[in-house]
């Protein structure tokens, strides 16, 4: 009698749950039993331990048994671990190409229908997507999903603009150019990069590809499809351009000496009028520099010209040997569709958190710098101008070719022809093997 | 009765004596065959094959190893360790000769002690802390150029390790800095074995210095120096940290080394079959270098 009875209140509630909350609500959840859910995480991002808090407060029957590693780490283990018996549930996964083609990794198009998941926007999957043989990408099933969708661009010294006379953000490469030549005109460093470790000048080089070409190119070559090059005029005169940047001095004479953490240890003190670099350090810049910092979208060509950048997920994918897929899928679900996590999502990752796209973006200071990164977002969207990264487009291409072909450049060893051409090479090689 | 009885069966004790010696050497040998033997051998198994470390591997033949003679880059690689050699050798050795001869006279007062714990300390410090101190004195704003900005040579500074053609001499001389300590306590130990009397005797017959040093130290330090040569050239060839924390590789491919390459071959590319291939041809290299070595400098008897 009493079952009978817990289990009809227990129908009754999930019925007004599922009445109360989004339509993509489902069926689907963790259930009552307790559950501990394996997840693999990446070091020095709180996000998802947070997350993973807020879901344990909302759902007590499942708590988060946490590992974290720091990237390269999580790069050379996850197929180890994810080839295990107890494979991880939830796991942090830098690339998806190699984990798919050995069946690491759970298939998400039954979560996509079952979750309603084609409320989201198509162009937030799309880098999700992938043949099963593990390429091309961008087509064929849905593999992962992004905790959040990051953008990149152009963060400002306002301070240092103030003083070039800067009162709007450029709106042509033209005016960007011009902006650059006053700045080392002035005897002020034009752009902080760092170009050391790995090439942070791939940054503005993928931005002034963006500019030139349109994305959809770049996309094609980064999800390894048919026949795709990097070789394009357009690729090509935006490496030109990039070189004439780093003749003219616009970059610091020793960024090849220059790693990620010096870069922003130096813009954050004022050396350095820009710095290409993502959301994903919002929070952090706002911090440190309060209100004289602020955030432009690389501009297009010519005035009213598309504007694209590098945008991406934080991928999380489920291990295929996982035990409780269903409860990771429905984490995932909650994440991008929950308005406590989408909140968290926004002031603790800096990012988009994706999601439905009736879902409205959770509230920030309008006068915050996590504002103006939300609101370049939304016009990456509008534009339908989101592209991956470069680096990304193999496993090994951005060590084995961007980065020692932009150092060279930097040093003065390689011309716009050459880098394009060798990346080009190595990028036939890998997929050939 | 007892003396008949051990005659009558004088194979016992050599055969006890051998099963002892089993006994002691099993053991050992077994660790040894697990943890250097095997991996070893699955190393050059690995090497014939073409294979991502995951999922179905297949036979490639000797095709990883030509690879690794022809492309150029990997080349380039194989040449950077060797001119880690100067850096890690060559400069450590030719250094601790001089200031072991120097101070040998001080050996035992407490300028000796105190000038060879100077420099063995490097020695204690991990490689890895060393890297990362010796980048930070490197960087455009460390006390490298700070130094060269206070007496005037402005334009000589520069991102040390950023930099096209002193990157690899600047990551060189973190090995030496690390290294000299080492061969400079090998040595002053060798020079306090030499007899007093050799140098006397020297000394009677109207030695120079430089004769002394040619015809007494040098021929007497023969097995040191030999130590000293193989450490170190193996410290340079099979080099890993160093690299790894203070460039990265970089600039280009400028300072990356066998070391370097193999883990990223193995890891990032999931090239598990080159790499292994890379690793083989690596310790050929250190064995060709070092025979000789060994050769020439052991003690003749």
């Amino acid at each position: 009698m009493i079952k009978t009875t817990s289990k009809a209140l227990r129908l009754s509630l999930l019925a007004c749950a599922a009445t109360l909350s989004a339509p993509s609500f489902a069926a689907l959840s963790c259930g009552a039993e307790p559950v501990t859910m394996k997840a693999y995480f990446e070091t020095g991002f709180p996000l998802p331990s947070q997350l993973a808090e807020e879901f344990s407060n909302q759902f007590p029957n499942v708590s988060f048994d946490i590992r974290e590693d720091q990237f390269a780490n999580l790069m050379e283990n996850s197929p180890r671990l994810l080839s295990q018996d107890n494979a991880p549930d939830l796991i942090r996964l830098p690339s998806i190409s190699d984990l798919v083609a050995n069946d690491l990794l759970q298939n998400l198009d039954p979560y996509f229908d079952e979750f309603g998941w084609d409320s989201f926007p198509a162009s937030q999957l799309v880098q999700l997507r992938l043949h099963e043989s593990g390429r091309p990408r961008g087509i064929g099933s849905l593999y992962a999903l992004g905790l959040n969708y990051s953008t990149t661009g152009v963060f400002y010294n306002k301070d240092l603009a103030a003083e070039l006379g800067m009162t709007e953000v450029p709106k042509t490469l033209a005016e960007l150019d011009d902006l650059l030549a006053r700045a080392k005109a002035a005897d002020l460093q034009p752009i902080m990069q760092w170009n050391k470790d790995t090439a942070g000048i791939n940054f503005p080089l993928q931005n002034l590809m963006g500019s030139y070409g349109d994305p959809e190119p770049i996309n094609e070559w980064i999800f390894q499809q048919e026949g795709a090059s990097i070789v394009t005029p357009e690729n090509l005169a935006a490496t030109e351009h990039l070189q004439q940047w780093i003749e003219a001095g616009y970059f610091p004479r020793n960024a090849n000496s220059i790693d990620y953490f010096n870069m922003m240890s130096r813009f954050t003190q004022g050396q350095g009028l820009l710095m290409f670099n993502g959301d994903w350090e919002s929070a952090n810049l706002q911090q440190q520099m309060g209100d004289s910092v602020g955030f432009f979208l690389m501009p297009p060509l010519e005035e009213g010209g598309r504007y694209a950048t590098m945008s991406s997920p934080l991928t999380f994918g489920i291990g295929a040997n996982s035990n409780n897929p269903d409860c990771a899928a429905f984490f995932l679900n909650w994440v991008a569709t929950n308005e406590t996590a989408r909140q968290i999502n926004v002031e603790v990752g800096g990012s988009n958190p994706g999601g439905p796209a009736y879902l409205p973006l959770p509230e920030v200071d309008p006068n915050s710098l996590i504002a103006s990164t939300l609101a370049a977002s939304q016009v990456i969207a509008a534009n339908n101008g989101a592209m991956d990264f470069t680096a990304n487009a193999t496993g090994a291409i951005f060590a084995a070719a961007w980065t020692p072909e932009l150092q060279k450049m930097v040093g003065g060893r390689q011309d716009a022809e050459g880098l394009l051409e060798t990346v080009q090479e190595e990028y036939e090689k890998q997929l050939s093997r | 009765m007892t003396v008949t009885e051990t005659v009558q069966n004088p194979q016992a004790p050599a055969r006890k004596r051998i099963a002892a010696a089993w006994g002691f050497i099993l053991p050992a040998f077994a660790i040894y065959a697990a943890f250097v033997l095997l991996p070893m051998a699955i190393s050059v198994y690995y090497s014939l094959l073409n294979w991502d470390g995951i999922g179905q591997a297949s036979f490639a033949g000797l095709s990883n190893y030509w690879e690794v003679m022809t492309d150029s880059d990997l080349l380039q690689i194989i040449g950077n360790a060797f001119q880690l050699i100067i850096y890690f050798t060559a400069v450590p050795v030719v250094l601790g000769l001089l200031i072991a001869s120097v101070i040998r006279n001080q050996m035992s007062g407490r300028f000796g002690t105190v000038t060879r714990t100077i420099l063995f300390i490097p020695q204690v410090i991990p490689l890895v802390a060393a890297g990362i101190a010796w980048s930070w004195m490197y960087d455009f704003d460390g006390v490298v150029n700070q130094f060269l900005n206070l007496i005037g040579l402005e334009s000589w500074t520069r991102g040390w390790l950023g930099d096209f053609d002193y990157a690899l001499p600047a990551v060189g001389l973190i090995g030496t800095w690390v290294l000299l300590g080492l061969c400079l306590l090998l040595l002053v130990t060798g020079i306090a074995k030499i007899d007093p009397a050799l140098y006397e005797a020297a000394k009677l017959d109207g030695a120079t210095p430089w004769q002394e040093f040619r015809h007494v130290t040098l021929p007497s330090l023969r097995p040191e120096i030999g130590v000293c040569i193989t450490v170190t050239i193996i410290q340079a060839l099979s080099s890993f940290d160093v690299v790894y924390v203070s460039t990265g590789g970089g600039p280009g491919i400028e300072t990356t080394v066998p070391g370097l390459e193999i883990y990223r071959l193995a890891f990032a590319h999931r090239e598990v079959g080159l790499a292994s291939a890379l690793g083989v041809v690596l310790m050929i290299l250190v064995l060709v270098c070092i025979l000789p070595v060994q050769w020439l400098t052991r003690e003749k008897s």
